[in-house]
This record gives structure tokens, sequence and C-alpha cells, in this order.
């Protein structure tokens, strides 16, 4: 029986399993030990048992690369993600020191915008923001939440702190994947399970709910038990499976725009005994598609009448309308300055080190430093408009360059972070590859995080992209005691 | 619950019991066609073509196939994606509707309908069809069957199991009134009589086809005739894939859904099944062949219509 860790290379990176020459870390020694006791068939045939389930299950996204919507499983790698117990309470700090700036962020930006009146934010960055919804200023929401449910992206830098790349403050996916990874796992190693001690996950759904349930509107006509629903664009969309099994475990109804009906400011949705008003609705829908009226006048997928009924306190939104402004790529830039300026306290989470081209500073300093950075349009995401700078042309330099001249107020750039780096199993070997982290907070009558999160892995090699759509795939990930 | 579930859940339903019923249908004419010594291809053509007949797509057929054989029309019933009525659509159209209802249904009822789908699109399912068809054709009926029963043994037995019941016995009525009239399109080869070896071989076919030939021969021993076969598919009240069964558990299923007691109706499409119920209840077989069992079984097909219409337009219609 031939050790498949053996063989492993660490490389120049920081490693999650192994340490100072190559020594493992010691949260990680009973699982190494545990995966030595395999051979490689072993491994390769759990592996394949795993891959097996979420396949039998169901547990797909759709790929649109042809008209049929071929359904695929998002690579699984079983070898897991350890994050001790006292790391991850830093970690969990962070957190929820960042959502509560930005929902403060939110309501000070759609009320007396206090933080562009004191300078801290420059007016024309909230101009340029895509999905600032000015119509919006002055309307309350219930409970002040606007970001209920945030996904924001962790990366470790080359000495393993943990850096913000992103807030996801939107419709972020990817939670099932934590619940069934985690299932997965225990069905396929569960002696693992008997030998550490790890932080379960499966309350997030119990969580998610009661935050729904505490943010039923102001008109609800019964706060004590209000009716949620949760709404998909439908089976067609490619986190349709996460919508399914989220509504599921939270016992509550999945519905399409055409399930949903508006009369005289209410909602309803249509049964088999007639209407039933809805109050909470957790929306799986960008803003632009939710109401024909409000926003895209071609979009079917949303409601007629829906915002209406929003803005007049009869049926809430979770997330809220607008929270777009808030994960824009140069808001980013400003919310240290927010967890500064509304909370009086220091980051306990750091940003990528990034770079404002609308300040002249910066931007001479981008101009200069063009090969050695990564350029991001603020408005765009899904890797369109980015400049990897190492890896791009002199004529893609000047082409950004230029962009950047004519429209400084549209270009963030950060210097090239390399990720920490997991033991993934790939084919027969077992190689490092770079991972990053999404936890999922939960912002209701308290904040919630489900310990640890979704770690993305970038199955090729070399590989810097974690998306599933370019070969990502995604492993559990344990807090442990 | 919601119109749009109720309405998938019926149909999910119908599908996977119209993917067995076509299974049951070219298991027996694969077998029947084993037993008759036609050699030339005319022969064989008329083997197959009351098939097409059954299902009502001839015409569909025709557009993109030649000829009529056991082949081209056990490919255009299994397998074709042309063929909205294929095993394969069926299939494929009862797991979009699981899909579109996986909150509602059981993990264990996705699973069994996903492992199906997964299989019957795979070369495992091809391998066995062109080795052995039949052997494929036991494996969806016996699919279906586990469906049903994880359906009864997972699913809270409510308004959506009651809609799933609906559209199963509406769709397993509508199959064996169709089964049944199969024979009224099957010519007996010349020479024969009715009452001959070949009619009855034929009759005994219908009956393997509805799973039916054992529990007939215990009620009947092995006379089987015209009358007592189709009286038995007809009207037999307990064996449970006779017509009189099934109207009776689909207007029991209409009943439940309503909450209204079973000697009354609240809606037209209890209305429907309870009249199709008390016919039933109140016939006797002699009594339909003197109408004529080819047009008494049309009616009943007309009328089963009517039903899932009326259903709709109570429960799920909006516009």
């Amino acid at each position: 029986m031939k050790n498949p860790f053996l063989s492993y290379e660490v490389g120049d990176f920081f490693d999650e399993m192994f340490g100072d020459q190559g020594r493992p870390r010691p949260h990680y020694q009973t699982l190494l030990q545990r995966f030595g006791e395999l051979s490689n068939d072993e491994f390769e045939r759990k592996n394949l048992a795993a891959s097996q389930t979420f396949l039998n299950q169901g547990i797909t996204f759709t790929v649109y690369s042809d008209d049929r919507g071929t359904e695929r499983i998002m690579p699984f790698d079983a070898i897991p993600r350890i994050i001790p117990e006292d790391e991850w309470q830093k970690v969990e700090r962070g957190l929820v020191q960042r959502i509560t700036a930005l929902n403060l962020f939110l309501h000070d930006l759609y009320h007396d915008q206090r933080i562009i009146k004191e300078g801290v934010i420059p007016a024309e960055v909230i101009q340029s923001a895509k999905h600032f919804r000015p119509e919006f200023v002055g309307v309350d929401v219930p409970k002040d939440i606007y970001i209920h449910i945030c996904g924001s992206d962790l990366i470790r830098d080359r000495d393993g702190n943990y850096l913000v790349l992103e807030d996801n403050g939107r419709c972020p996916s990817g939670v099932s994947y934590v619940l069934t990874n985690r299932e997965v796992m225990k069905r396929v190693f569960p002696s693992l399970f008997a030998d550490h001690k790890v932080r379960p996950v499966d309350h997030y759904c119990q969580e998610l709910f009661n935050l729904l349930r505490h943010v039923a509107p102001a008109n609800c006509p019964n706060p004590e038990d209000p009716t949620v629903v949760l709404l998909t664009p439908g089976i067609y969309n490619s986190a349709y499976f996460e919508h399914s099994f989220l509504a599921r475990s939270m016992g509550i109804e999945i519905v399409v725009g055409q399930d949903l009906i508006v009369k005289d400011d209410v909602v309803y949705m249509k049964t088999t005994k007639g209407l039933q008003r809805v109050d909470v609705i957790y929306r799986r829908l960008d803003d632009d598609f939710l109401d024909p009226l409000a926003f895209r006048p071609d979009s079917v997928l949303g409601v007629p009448g829906l915002v209406s009924a929003y803005r007049k306190g009869n049926v809430n939104l979770a997330n809220a309308i607008g929270t777009g402004a808030a994960d824009d790529k140069v808001m980013y830039y400003f919310v240290p300055a927010m967890i500064r300026f509304y909370l009086q306290q220091e980051p306990l989470l750091e940003n990528v080190p990034t770079y404002l081209t609308m300040f002249e500073k910066d931007r001479k300093y981008v101009l200069e430093n063009l090969p050695n950075l990564v350029i991001k349009s603020a408005n765009e995401s899904g890797g369109y408009g980015m400049l990897i700078g190492p890896h791009a042309s002199q004529a893609e330099i000047e082409k950004f360059r230029g962009a950047i001249l004519a429209d400084p107020r549209n270009y963030v750039a950060q210097p090239v972070v390399s990720l920490s780096r997991s033991p993934s199993y790939c084919g027969n070997a077992i190689e490092g590859r770079h991972i990053d982290l999404r936890p999922y907070i939960l912002y209701g009558e308290k904040i919630t995080i489900v310990p640890g999160g979704l770690t993305r892995v970038a199955l090729r090699k070399g590989s810097l992209v974690v998306n599933s759509s370019q070969g990502g795939g995604s492993k559990d990930t344990w807090v442990v005691d | 619950m919601l119109s749009r579930v109720a309405d998938s859940l019926y149909w999910l339903s119908r599908y996977i019991e119209r993917a067995e019923n076509n299974a049951r249908i070219l298991d027996v004419n694969l077998q029947l066609t084993l037993d008759s010594d036609h050699a030339g291809p005319e022969e064989e053509a008329a083997d197959w073509t009351p098939i097409l007949a059954t299902f009502e797509d001839l015409k569909a057929f025709r557009e993109s196939h030649p000829v009529i054989n056991a082949a081209s029309v056990c490919e255009f019933v299994t397998f074709s994606e042309l063929n909205p009525n294929s095993i394969l659509s069926c299939i494929s159209k009862a797991r979009e509707n699981a899909r579109t209802v996986r909150e509602y249904i059981s993990s264990e009822m996705w699973e069994r309908i996903n492992g199906l789908y997964l299989w019957i699109r795979s070369q495992s399912a091809r391998d066995l069809y062109q080795e052995a068809a039949i052997s494929l054709y036991r494996q969806i009926v016996d699919h279906s069957h586990q469906f049903a029963g994880t359906t009864d043994a997972t699913l809270t037995q409510a308004d959506g199991w009651n809609f799933m019941q609906v559209g199963k016995f509406l769709d397993r009525a509508d199959s064996v009134s169709r089964i049944l009239d199969l024979k009224y399109h099957i010519l007996l080869p010349q020479g024969e009589t009715v009452g001959g070896t070949v009619d009855t071989v034929q009759w005994q076919a219908v009956l393997k086809s509805c799973s039916g030939l054992e529990a007939f021969q215990k009620l009947h021993t092995a006379r089987v005739t015209p009358a007592s076969v189709a009286e038995f598919l007809v009207l037999h009240p307990a064996f449970p894939r006779s017509i009189r069964f099934c109207v009776d558990h689909l207007d029991a299923a209409l009943h439940r859904i309503s909450g209204t007691d079973r000697t009354q109706f609240s809606n037209p499409a209890e209305r429907l099944s309870g009249r199709m119920l008390s016919d039933l209840n109140y016939t006797t077989i002699s009594d339909i062949f003197q109408q004529g069992l080819h047009q008494y079984l049309d009616r009943v097909q007309l009328r089963l219509i009517e039903t899932g219409q009326a259903m709709f337009q109570q429960y799920c219609a909006w516009d």
C-alpha cells in the first residue's frame, strides 16, 4: 500500500495542510493518518461513490453550452478543508463586523447619505454604481435589514491571512453544496467524523427560515406566522437544484413568477384552494427581473405589481431591492472606510489591496505597473472586462491603459494574489490546487454564520479560477475544535 | 397547494403510468408475433400497424419511418424523441415535471424517477433493448411499480398524492381501453374464426398486457372468450387495472381533494367521474356488446378526457 501523500509537492504557496518544511499542520494530522491507510484504489472508489451520489440525487447545475441544457455535477474533491476553531472565530468576527457595516451603509445610502455628506465616499462613486436604485431613497425596509443573506468570498494570501475578495450581497448561491457535501462525506467516510469534532452545518435552513419569518413586512396580517415563499426563475436556472433544496428544507413553497399575482398591492399565490396571501419572498431573482412594471419590461420571470406591493409594506423581499450598490467593485474599496465610519472600529478582515484609478495617485501607480496588476471593470462580473497583467500581451495592456484614461472611474486594480492551495485528488495523484472560501452569513434577529462555508477548488492545474463553469469543484469544509 | 404543483404532480404521475402501459403493449405484441408464423414484410406490417393505431401516432410515424415492422415500431414507441408519447419522451416529461416539484415529492421518489431517466438514456438500456427487448419492457414496468410503491410509502397522502392518484388512474383507464380496443384493430388471419386458436391467443395476450391473465384464470379457469375478457377488463370491481376500478379510484381521489361526500358532487370534474362510475357500476357486458365494444371504449376515452379537463379548470387554470 502506497501512501498517496508521499509524493505531494507543497510548491511556493501557502498550503492548507502542510506548513514549514512540508510538515503537516497539527489540525490535519489525524486526517492525514487515516487517508494514508487508504490505497489509491480505495480512494478512487470512494471518490466515485461520492460523485455517483450527487448524480443520483440530481445535485446538478445546468450548463448552457448546448440547447438541451446539459446537467452536470459540480466536481467533488473528497479531501476536506479543515479550519481550526480559533482561526474560524477570527474570520467569523470579521464577517459579522463587515455585514453589520454593509447594512448600516445601505440604510444610510437609501436615507440621509451621511457617508457622502461627510466626504467618506465621493458622491460620483454612488452615482456610477450600476445597482444603486435612487427611486428607493426614503423607502423603509422591515427591521432596517437590507442584506439578509450574504456570501463573501475569502482568499488566503501567501502568509495565510484571510482577505475579502468580494461581498456578494445580492443573491449569493452555493450554500446547498455546503450541506450536500457534508452529507456525502458522512456517507462515504463515516469513520472520519468519529475521529474529528466537526462543527455541524445542518442548522442553516432552520436559521434561514427564522430569519425570513423575522423580517415579515409592516402590514403582515399574521406577523407571528407569516407566509414565506422562495421565488425562483425556474427549472432552467443553473441554481434550480439549490432553490428547490432550500425550499424543501424550510418546508415552504417554491414559486415561479406565474404562481404569484398582485391585487390591490397585495401579493397572492395561486393555489388549488384559491388565492393565498404571501408575506415574505426569498427571491433568487435579480432586481432587474422582479417586476416588469418597475424594472425590465421584457421580464417574463417576474410578477407585475410586486415592487409596488413591496413599497407599500405589504410584502418583504430578501435580499432587499438595491443591495447591489454595496457589492460594486468600486464600493468594495470603501468597505474598510464604512467599518471605521459606522462602527468606529478597525476592520478585522482586510480587503485585497485595491487601487481606484479615479484617484490621481492610485491611477499614476496603476498606469506605471499595469503588467503586474489585475485590472477589473467596476460593473462587470464573471471575468469579463478584466486584465491579468502578468498574462497579458503588450497590446492588451495598452488597450486597458487607454480605457482607464478615458473612464478612470470605471476601473479598479489589485495585485495578483496567489491563492492558498489545498491537497486535492486529481485522477491518480494528490496534488495542490488553489482554493477560496465562501461563508454564508445570515442577518436576522441575530447574525448567524454556519461554521465554514463553501470551499471552491480550481481543479485545473495551475488555475486560479474556482468557478464551476470553468472547471472548478468543491470540497467539504470543516471547522474543527 | 400551488395550482402549478398540482398540475405537475398530475402529469408526472400520468407520464409514468403511460410509459409503463406503452412498455406493456410492446411487450405483448412482441410475444404475440413470436408465436405467429408470419414471414413476409406485409404480414409483419399487419402485426404492428394496430400498435400505432392504438397510440394514434400513425401520421407522426409515417413522417419519419418508411416501413412498418417490429424494429421500426418498437424503436418509435420506445426511444424516438420525435414521438411525444414514446417511453423515452414520457419518462423525460415525467422527470421534467418531477424537477419542478422537487421540493414537494420525497427524495426517494426523485431518486427513483431520476434513476429511471438516466437509465433509459444510457447505453446499457440500448444494449438490453438490442439483446432482449422484452426484458427492457419488463424493467420499465418494474420501475413504474417501484415508483408507485415508493410514492405510496413516502409521500404524505394529502392533496398532492390525490392529484397523483387522479393522473395515474385516468391514464391507466385510458390505456386499458386502448389495449382492449387494440384487439378490435387486429385482423384475424384468413381461415381463422372468432373463438378459434389465434383469436384465443390474442385475447390472452390482451389479458397478459394488463397483468390480468393470472387473475382472470382464477375467476374463469382457462375459458377465454371475448365477452369474459372484456367484462373482466372493463367491469371487474376489484382488479386494479379494470376500467371500473380505475374510475372508482379516480372518483375517490377527486372527492378527497374537495372533501365532498362520494354520493354528491361539488364541481364538474366530480360530476363527470361520478356519472362515469355509476354507469360502470350498473352496466353489463351484454349492454356493452350491444352498443359495440369499440364504440363504448371510444366514449370512455372521451369521458376521461373531459374529466381531466374539468379537473384542470377547477384547480389549475387561472387565466
